[in-house]
């Protein structure tokens, strides 16, 4: 039985090996959180949601950079989501050819393209030939990073209804509008919400897009053509400040951003949910 | 597999005796016409004819592969959604050539409606499944599409099991509820002909009996063609009966003469269990 000594022997070392590094990496984990909790939990009050960034020496807050993180989220969402449907749809639906899977492709490159490419992008298309730095700018970066991921989202999502429901909904008499609106979005809805809401958590903890773009700002800002504050940009502008008051901000915000996405993460996968119920 | 056979003449016999009439003598609703049929360039389907008469169910058995399904998705011309599947030849619902690229598929398809393999409730409510085929069609108050949703379940003898929870999810529903459910929307439209396809092939036997049921009551008002691979359900249900074997149709008469004296060897060899 020396084979089976042997093969004991190589399971009992991958299995060490396997597990040496899982345990590493979440060490790993667990340190950056525990570093964020700890750093940040004892910078975080009240007043970093109520009073926005001041100049140093004086007490301020992050209100201005979460306010300005959840507008420019909230317009590039709404730019991305309608177009990223109707092109997921199309490619699920009609993209038959060599000009679907052009489309295809493109898609996939724009979905893993390094941000700040994004940024500089648009930079030269909205910042360089108009005013200069705009929360519409920075919120056009974002909406071109959660677009492509819409766009799979709802493609794959769509791939996903069964073949008989779809049929079943032309069985009726229904015209191609309807089945798409009214049976095979319902069937898919909750993974493309799902696909939806993990694109905007990435896209909430992004700097690279908005450096260019939004640039950032030290007071409040309602006005879109204006430069306008960022979560992420400001954690990164006061981490490397040499004011103590400043990096303690940052870490708060950090913490804050990072609560943020977690419970994005956390509602997508209750959104998910049920549908995983309801298909035994 | 002889008793089984035996007790399926039996039946027939029965229903002879209770004159129950048969599709010979009935209107003729679907008039195919030298059909051919082809997957891209593979041919399914080889000059098939046959008249399928007018509130009668007429039943298509045969292997696996052999072409039934493949010719009721004629019939409503399901194969229309996939490019590269095309029917050649004549299909006549009432005279009118339904290949004809002058008639839209989706007015074809409320007048032929289609139940399928496995059940397919849209993902709305049990109520909502059903307003959504009559909607697509007519403009109805709310009164009249609620008289229609109850007419429809009724037919469908699922009324009572859902009458109480009419808004709640329709994949809750059990198997055999959700296949009813999938025939009440069909019929909601009030179509001329039912198609179904192998419609029972996923239930257990009780669901089954009450569908089978349900196909007797319904050929009352509609016209009916169901594929199966149960020979004793075709036995049971049909008035007419057509055996196909790879795309072509073999034999094709009343269900009594089929089963009991099949004119081809093939037709003998495949209800008495010899392939397939």
């Amino acid at each position: 039985m020396k084979m089976l000594d042997r093969r004991l022997l190589t399971d009992r070392i991958v299995r060490g090996i396997a597990s040496t590094l899982a345990v590493l990496a979440l060490v790993l984990l667990a340190w950056i959180l525990w570093t964020l909790v700890y750093r940040g939990a004892t910078a975080l009050s009240l007043s970093v949601f109520t009073e926005p960034t001041m100049p140093p020496g004086r007490n301020g807050g992050l209100a201005n950079a979460v306010v300005g993180s959840l507008v420019q989220v909230a317009i590039g969402l709404a730019i991305a989501t309608p177009v990223g449907l109707l092109a997921g749809t199309w490619l699920a639906e009609m993209g038959r050819g060599r000009f679907a899977d052009a489309v295809r492709f493109v898609n996939d490159v724009l979905l893993s393209a390094p941000s700040i490419l994004i940024g500089l992008f648009v930079y030269e298309l909205l910042v360089k030939p108009f005013a200069g730095f705009s929360a519409i700018a920075g919120a056009a970066a974002l909406a071109v990073l959660i677009l492509p991921v819409v766009v799979r989202a709802t493609e794959d999502m769509l791939r996903l209804v069964p073949g008989s429901l779809r049929e079943a909904a032309f069985a009726l008499g229904a015209s191609h509008h309807s089945v798409v609106v009214h049976v095979l979005w319902r069937a898919a809805r909750a993974g493309i919400v799902t696909g939806i809401l993990l694109a905007v958590a990435r896209a909430a903890g992004e700097t690279a897009p908005l450096l260019f773009t939004s640039l950032g700002n030290l007071g409040w800002s309602f006005d879109l053509d204006k430069p306008m504050a960022s979560l992420p940009v400001t954690i990164y502008q006061y981490a490397g400040s040499p004011f103590d008051e400043w990096v303690a901000l940052a870490w708060a915000g950090a913490l804050v951003i990072t609560v943020g996405v977690l419970a994005l993460n956390i509602l997508s996968r209750v959104v998910l949910a049920p549908r995983g119920k309801a298909s035994k | 597999m002889n008793i089984e056979l035996s007790e399926m003449s039996e039946q027939l016999r029965q229903r002879r005796a209770a004159a129950v009439d048969d599709g010979r003598d009935a209107a003729t609703k679907i008039s195919i016409e030298a059909l051919d049929f082809f997957y891209g360039d593979s041919k399914a389907l080889h000059t098939i004819d046959m008249k399928i008469p007018e509130k009668r169910v007429t039943a298509m058995i045969g292997p696996s592969g052999c072409g039934k399904s493949t010719l009721l998705r004629v019939l409503n011309r399901m194969y229309d959604l996939y490019p590269g599947q095309k029917a050649e030849g004549r299909v006549l619902l009432d005279g009118e050539d339904i290949l004809s690229p002058d008639v839209p598929a989706a007015a074809l398809r409320r007048r032929v409606g289609m139940v399928f393999q496995k059940p397919t409730p849209f993902p709305m409510s049990i109520r909502d499944n059903i307003a959504f085929g009559i909607k697509l069609g007519e403009k109805v108050s709310k009164s009249e599409l609620d008289d229609r949703i109850e007419w429809s379940l009724t037919k469908a003898a699922l009324w009572n099991e859902v009458k109480d929870r009419l808004h709640s999810s329709a994949v809750g529903l059990s198997g055999g509820q959700q296949q009813r459910l999938c025939i009440a929307r069909t019929v909601a439209v009030k179509p001329e002909v039912v198609l179904l396809d192998e419609p029972t092939s996923a239930l257990d036997p009780i669901s089954t009996a009450r569908i089978e049921e349900l196909i007797d009551e319904l050929k009352s008002e509609f016209t009916i063609v169901i594929v199966t691979h149960n020979m004793q359900q075709a036995a049971r249900c049909s008035d007419m009966t057509g055996f196909f074997l790879l795309g072509k149709l073999i034999e094709f008469g009343p269900t009594s003469d089929i089963f009991t004296a099949p004119k081809d060897e093939r037709t003998q060899d495949y209800i008495t269990g010899r392939f397939g």
